[in-house]
């Protein structure tokens, strides 16, 4: 398969271009923003000998050539530097902050793509049916709602008035020295070490934020799912399937479905995307511990370090994310082996 | 022509319109025994449309209406098409009632090997293994006259040639072994060698297993030559039944139209004359 093993190089090449590209633009971003790294480190009343110091230290004074190149060593062997808004270093932050958003976003992408697809099928099937502009509508709603607005008021009816599920955070602070993080997608630690309460705690708290994301990202892929369902359906191979005596669901299942899985795998990677991107006001929200709000507050803080730490990863994200769909869909379509 | 296998009684097929109705299929009526029964006629004639609608397959918002749609089985026993349940022709398609629809580069599933396709009629309609199954499919592709049916079976559809994929189409379609087939232009996409063979194919079906074979064709040369009985179609009608050997003498000017246009070898005519139509042809009969 010498054309599988060219996408794949394909894919590499592209993904050591757009890094390039991506190390390229933070770097730029770094030295044109209006922020004086030195002066964010000594404050504004240091004196010309430690301004100078510190200058010296970050290299400032090299050619900007050199400057760069210290630059993409640094953030390729994840040495983003400090993060002064939290004193830590910028990696150990991520650490800390990366596997809350991927285990809401997961959860939310969850929900998308289990009530997503199925709605979706069902919309096509039955399309011009009472379902189908149910489906439509409902979708229409998470289309054009505000995923901060849907957070308010899911916060002040499910919690506030209902007491359904648990409030802002990503668990109860007596819960937790009762189990060990160590994925830190705590459902999945707790489920590991048994710990069941543990785990219901954390899922009052990830239920409404995680189902809002989600109710977004359903309404996305239900909406595709139906008009590439449409699109298959009416084609010969399906007719002829049928000409050979299979029932619909049948056919929808073992042909259509097949077909579609494709261009699925592209819409549920960008659904993801979106998602990531959607959690910085959901997690501004919710007061959830991660990535975005950890973007939001190193902005407000002018902390460089942080910032151009989270836009690397960002875009990091979106490659991968593309290649993972590009991979799939080479694996999925036998037209393009 | 012996039994009757198929009767069709003043078969109409309406597609509903934004400008009225349009009737794709107007009073279409035959009876098909144990033979071969061509349907020719211009593009948009109704041809496929005819075909179809026996197959209980036309797509919404279509309207499948006739005053007789019977399927007649080996015991003389009879089913009304008009009042099947979807379940009830499910049961009927492959097994009974089968056709090779008209494209088979669009007829294919093109991400399932198309020997997989095949088997999953066997599968289907015999509640046959996966061993069986795949057993049927390479002595069904043999059949077919495919070459090296093991390597066939597992290519997709995209890698296989036209006339192969027709051939294809077609042992997916026999597979289960019906009375009735309809060919709906079987031979369009192959090359003149390739096209004897499957006519051959569906000819000896018809002959050892006594199939009734619907063809439907523009070449009014094959259609005479290879079928017994000819109906020529007009803007959803029948125009005009006959004998394939007697189609010289056919009366309709339609018909007459038709055959004055093939062009024929040894006979040099700078211009072939172009079909005059008459809108009388057209109006119900
Ligand atoms: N789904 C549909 N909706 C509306 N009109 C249709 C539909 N399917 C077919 N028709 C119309 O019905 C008429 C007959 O079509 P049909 O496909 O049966 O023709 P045909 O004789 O098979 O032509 P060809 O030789 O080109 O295959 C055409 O005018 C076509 O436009
Ligand atoms: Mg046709």
């Amino acid at each position: 398969m010498p054309s599988w093993i060219a996408g794949v190089a394909k894919g590499a090449a592209s993904i050591v271009v757009t890094l390039l590209g991506l190390l390229a633009i933070t770097f730029f971003m770094g030295r044109m923003l209006p922020i004086d790294p030195v002066i964010s480190i000594v404050g504004e009343q240091a004196d010309k000998a430690t301004y100078d110091m510190v200058y010296h230290r970050l290299g400032l004074d090299k050619t900007l050539l050199t400057q760069f190149l210290l630059y993409m060593r640094d953030m390729l062997s994840g040495e983003f530097g400090e993060a002064l808004f939290t004193g830590n270093k910028v990696s150990v932050d991520l650490a800390r902050v990366f596997p809350a958003t991927i285990e809401l976003a997961s959860f939310a992408i969850a929900i998308g793509i289990g009530v997503g697809v199925p709605l979706g099928i069902l919309a096509a099937v039955y399309r011009g049916t009472a379902l189908d502009h149910i489906a439509r509508f409902v979708g229409l709603l998470g289309y054009s709602s505000p995923t901060f607005w849907l957070g308010l008021m899911g916060l002040i009816v499910f919690y506030a008035a209902l007491g359904l599920v648990a409030g802002p955070g990503r668990i109860d602070v007596a819960y937790i020295d009762m189990f060990e993080p160590q994925t830190g997608l705590l459902l999945l630690d707790a489920a590991m070490q048994g710990e069941w309460e543990v785990f219901g705690n954390v899922f009052r708290h990830i239920v409404l934020p995680g189902s809002i994301l989600g109710y977004a990202s359903m309404a996305y892929i239900s909406r595709m799912t139906r008009s590439f369902m449409l699109e298959q359906l009416g084609q010969e191979y399906i007719i002829a399937a049928r000409v050979k005596g299979m029932s619909r669901w049948r056919v929808v299942r073992r042909h259509a479905l097949r077909n579609i899985l494709v261009q699925l795998v592209t819409v549920i990677a960008l659904a993801y995307a979106f998602l990531l991107e959607g959690a910085v006001l959901t997690e501004t929200v919710f007061a959830w511990p991660g990535f975005g709000r950890y973007l939001t507050s190193g902005l407000l803080a002018g902390d460089m370090n942080a910032v151009l730490a989270c836009v690397l990863i960002i875009g990091l994200i979106f490659v991968g994310l593309n290649l993972l769909a590009d991979l799939l869909y080479r694996l999925l379509d036998p037209r393009t082996r | 022509m012996s039994e009757v296998l198929l009767n069709v009684r003043n078969l109409r097929v309406t597609y509903p319109g934004d400008d009225g109705d349009f009737r794709a299929v107007r009073n279409v009526s035959f009876s098909l025994g144990r033979e071969r029964l061509g349907i020719v006629g211009e593009s948009g004639s109704g041809k496929s449309t005819t075909g179809r609608a026996i197959m209980g397959l036309v797509q919404r918002p279509g309207r499948i209406e006739a005053d007789e749609l019977t399927l007649f089985d080996k015991q003389g026993g009879k089913t009304d098409l008009r009042a099947m349940s979807e379940r009830g022709f499910r049961a009927l398609r492959g097994q009974r009632l089968a056709m090779v629809l008209q494209d088979p580069k669009y007829s294919l599933d093109p991400v399932m090997r198309v020997g997989d396709q095949i088997a999953e009629t066997h599968r289907a309609h015999l509640r046959s293994s996966k061993a069986e199954a795949y057993k049927a499919s390479l002595d069904m592709l043999n059949a077919v006259h495919i070459r090296d049916p093991e390597r066939v079976y597992g290519m997709y559809p995209h890698q296989v040639s036209g006339g192969m994929g027709q051939r294809i189409m077609i042992a997916m379609m026999l597979i289960a072994g019906p009375d009735i087939l309809i060919a709906d232009e079987p031979t369009s996409a192959l090359d003149v060698t390739v096209q004897t063979q499957v006519l051959a194919i569906m000819d000896d079906l018809v002959q050892r297993r006594g199939m009734g074979l619907i063809l439907i064709s523009h070449n009014l040369h094959l259609v005479s030559s290879f079928c017994d009985r000819v109906l020529v179609m007009y803007a959803g009608q029948v125009v005009e039944t006959c004998e394939a050997g007697k189609l010289h003498e056919a009366t309709h000017p339609y018909t007459r139209g038709l055959l004055a246009a093939l062009p024929q070898l040894g006979n040099r005519r700078h211009e072939l004359p172009q079909l005059q139509r008459d809108p009388a042809w057209a109006a119900d009969l």
